[in-house]
């Protein structure tokens, strides 16, 4: 074994210091004493690289086009433009696979995916990525496939990774939340493998997330973030155990309750009676979730519980940051086809942005181009006034279909 | 290796996270009643059964070497029930059912030089992105930043003494992978592309290029006989939105490439609506190894607000509260005109009232 090149780092050797766990520590520690010649190699020639980049404030990686055998994506490939300098990592390619809902693993199952890394790749990795993924940070171009055909084999699949269906998030939920509204992990597994298709194989104008959240807590950041939110929530009454109430008032005080629950309701809908005892007007909840938040164990959710649907969230680029806007107010997720019927909407969803998105235009950057009416009528979604905040503002519009659309409104109303 | 011996992918996709679940969760999964939080960096869930769970949650370096992640296993196995997850910040949860392991499984990871913390109103561990250590694009690291930061705010990841929880993000470029945060530290380029036009005929698809760019400043231009794009630089926002499609669009600069600090983004939909981060500082040079300029400032912030926010108040609405003005007095930061916003949509974002604070 040739000795291995040890690059000096004066400046990530700074972030040794301090008490938050340190990655330079981390990626030291494979350079000297890692056994595998490989993961010892990299990491000293990835330090290096590192180094260049703090002293001249510039990155030096530049992708390219890798994946595993089958797929199109999924595969972050990195090649070096510092490679003379720094040869061991010339290929560092990132393989992203995606999690369980919720982000579950068992120290064994972690332990397994280790062990597979150490022997195709560079032994660092990141749980999680922001997409969502395990990002295995690290290896060859053949590293790439045989770990894949390593982990593949025994339940893990690759993610996305460019125009694609993405990587799908969910929250910890309610495997051990009580604030949980739905299963998260039933929604996710639905929605993201209805579409491995759309994963593997990018063919759409770009990315387009699917994240779940529980409650409006919105743990997951699902509305300003994904293209498909679901945010658990229900339409009953909000559970109130008054003897718990009582309690908190005893133990905080009734001036901390006024300031802190009674006061902070967005839509007034809560007061504190003269028995201490405290009142709710269900019907102008907005379901905002503060006071649970407060006092988790007088007030909780209701039980007739189910989600809403928030489309076209997204990050800045191109046209500027946009939340997800609702187009489904409230719908059951209880039985097969209550799943089938939301996995219906996302699949008529995406193909109405395949065929009119443009080029690198996210779904909600579309509907602002277009308008949400005509997304609707594109989806075949009914309008409903929970879409809006407010109604319009500009009287310039050509409104002549009045009528036919007044008559459409009191039919639906009738139906329902 | 022939196409014909290639395996062909078992496409599985998202797997079934029960397999991996605490007993105790599964069990009682959708069946939580309340939760109670016994000290920072635990968390106590009674379920309708009455059987309990406790969450013992700690800061990770997320760009984990698989040394630690046999270490925080094992501590798993020795201290914990085996079970674990991520949370969005890359934080690890431990579950233990027995309240008697609590104290050992965090002496076990404190003795490891993990941090427990990170739960209900404490600064929380900021989310990132790859950075110089492996994204294609980065104006600046996002590993050592947030190891730079943590390490100042330590203390408050281990407390209670914010007035509601902080979640803090970076970026390496304002495409923002980071994401919203109540404090939001991310690269502001302040000069328009340098372009390498010997390479943009070779590496580029002109015409993406010229679409990608959000105000229309790009075109093609013949430069030195050879087919290249041109910027109109009184145009330009400097957003490097060209760069990612077509690297000689060179956007990052050592010098020029800054950071600026956002605040008030907040995904949860309690008390108000959702909301965006808003500027507050920029300028602030992209300084490694440690990025002091840039950690002095979020330190400024978070001491403004632990101090004159009430209970429960997000930075966002704190500053809704008290008004913009009293932020810039409070914090002592200058208010210029970049922080009046001139995007589509702007004008929502201007006074048009005389609610005006004297």
């Amino acid at each position: 074994m040739a000795a291995k090149k040890i690059y000096e780092t004066p400046m990530l050797d700074e972030l040794e210091k301090g008490p938050w766990p340190s990655f330079i520590t981390g990626i030291k520690a494979l350079r000297d004493n890692h056994e595998n010649e490989f993961i010892a190699n990299v990491t000293s020639s990835l330090l290096g690289q590192l180094e260049h980049s703090y002293e001249t404030r510039k990155g030096y990686w530049k992708g390219g086009t890798v994946s595993v055998f089958g797929y199109g994506g999924g595969v972050i490939p990195r090649f070096s433009e510092v490679a003379k300098a720094f040869p061991e990592s010339k290929e560092f390619h990132t393989i992203r696979v995606q999690p369980t809902p919720g982000n579950y693993y068992t120290t064994e199952m972690l332990n397994k995916l280790g062990d597979s890394w150490e022997r195709h790749g560079s032994g660092l990795q990141t749980f999680h990525g922001q997409t969502g993924n395990i990002m295995f940070i690290g290896t060859t171009t053949p590293g790439t496939q045989s770990f894949f055909d390593d982990i593949n084999d025994y339940g893990w699949d690759m993610g996305g990774a460019g125009p694609c269906v993405r990587t799908a998030m969910s929250c910890v939920g309610a495997a051990r939340c009580e604030m949980s509204n739905t299963n998260e992990h039933a929604a996710q597994r639905w929605l993201v493998n209805n579409f491995t298709d759309d994963v593997h194989r990018p063919a759409l104008p770009y990315k387009f997330k699917f994240k779940i959240s529980g409650c409006p807590n919105d743990c997951q950041n699902a509305i300003e973030r994904a293209d498909f939110a679901v945010i658990g929530t229900w339409r009953d009454d909000m559970r109130v155990d008054q003897a718990e109430f009582k309690n908190y008032i005893e133990k905080k005080g009734r001036q901390y309750i006024i300031d802190n629950v009674i006061t902070r309701c967005p839509t007034q809908a809560l007061a504190l009676n003269d028995d201490d005892t405290i009142a709710v007007d269900n019907r102008n909840c907005v379901r905002c979730m503060h006071c649970i938040n407060v006092m988790p164990k007088a007030l909780r959710t209701g039980t007739d519980k189910g989600v809403t649907i928030l489309i076209g969230g997204k990050r800045t680029l191109k046209i500027g940051d946009l939340m997800g806007t609702v187009v489904v107010p409230f719908r059951k997720l209880d039985t097969r086809e209550d799943y089938e019927e939301m996995v219906e909407l996302a699949e008529e969803i995406i193909d109405f942005w395949a065929e009119n998105g443009l080029e690198h235009e996210r779904c909600g950057e579309m509907i602002e181009r277009i308008g949400l009416v005509n997304f609707l009528e594109g989806i075949d979604v009914d309008v409903d006034p929970n879409m809006v905040s407010t109604t319009r503002q500009s009287s310039y519009v050509r409104m002549d279909g009045w009528d036919d659309e007044a008559i459409k409104w009191f039919e639906r109303k009738a139906e329902a | 290796m022939a196409m014909a011996d290639m395996r062909a992918p078992i496409e599985s996709g998202c797997p079934d996270g029960f397999q991996y679940m605490h007993p105790t969760m599964r069990r009682n999964f959708g069946l939580w009643k309340y939760h109670t939080d016994p000290k920072p960096g635990v968390l106590h869930h009674v379920a309708e059964s009455g059987e309990e769970i406790f969450t013992v949650k700690a800061g990770t370096q997320r760009i984990l070497d698989v040394f630690s992640l046999r270490e925080l296993t094992a501590i798993g196995d020795e201290f914990a029930d085996g079970f674990i997850r991520f949370t969005i910040r890359s934080n690890i949860e431990y579950y233990v059912t027995d309240e008697s392991k609590i104290d050992p499984l965090i002496k076990a990871l404190q003795d490891k030089g993990y941090v427990v913390g990170g739960t209900k109103n404490s600064v929380t561990s900021l989310s990132h992105t790859q950075g110089w250590l492996h994204c294609d694009i980065p104006g600046t690291d996002a590993s050592g930043v947030v190891k730079s930061m943590m390490d100042e705010l330590i203390g408050e990841f281990t407390s209670w003494n914010m007035p509601n929880r902080v979640h803090m993000t970076t970026s390496c470029c304002q495409i923002n992978c980071g994401g919203q945060g109540d404090i939001a530290i991310n690269v502001q380029h302040t000069k328009p592309p340098k372009i390498d036009h010997s390479q943009v005929s070779n590496v580029c698809e002109r015409p993406s290029v010229v679409a990608r760019c959000p105000v229309a400043a790009i075109r093609p231009a013949m430069v030195d006989g050879k087919a290249s794009l041109e910027v109109d630089e009184k145009k330009c926002i400097c957003c490097g939105a060209c760069f990612p499609p077509c690297p000689p669009m060179m956007i990052n600069d050592a010098e020029h490439s800054k950071l600026a600090v956002w605040v008030g983004g907040n995904h949860s939909n309690a008390r108000g609506k959702p909301t965006f981060q808003k500027l507050v500082a920029s300028g602030i040079p992209n300084n490694p190894p440690r990025w002091p300029e840039a950690t002095a400032i979020v330190k400024l912030i978070l001491k403004c607000y632990k101090e004159d926010a009430r209970d429960w108040e997000r930075v966002g609405e704190w500053v809704e509260r008290i008004g913009w003005p009293r932020f810039f007095e409070l914090t002592g930061l200058p208010f210029t005109k970049y922080h009046i916003d001139n995007w589509r949509g702007a004008r929502a974002s201007l006074n048009a009232s005389t609610h005006i604070r004297f």
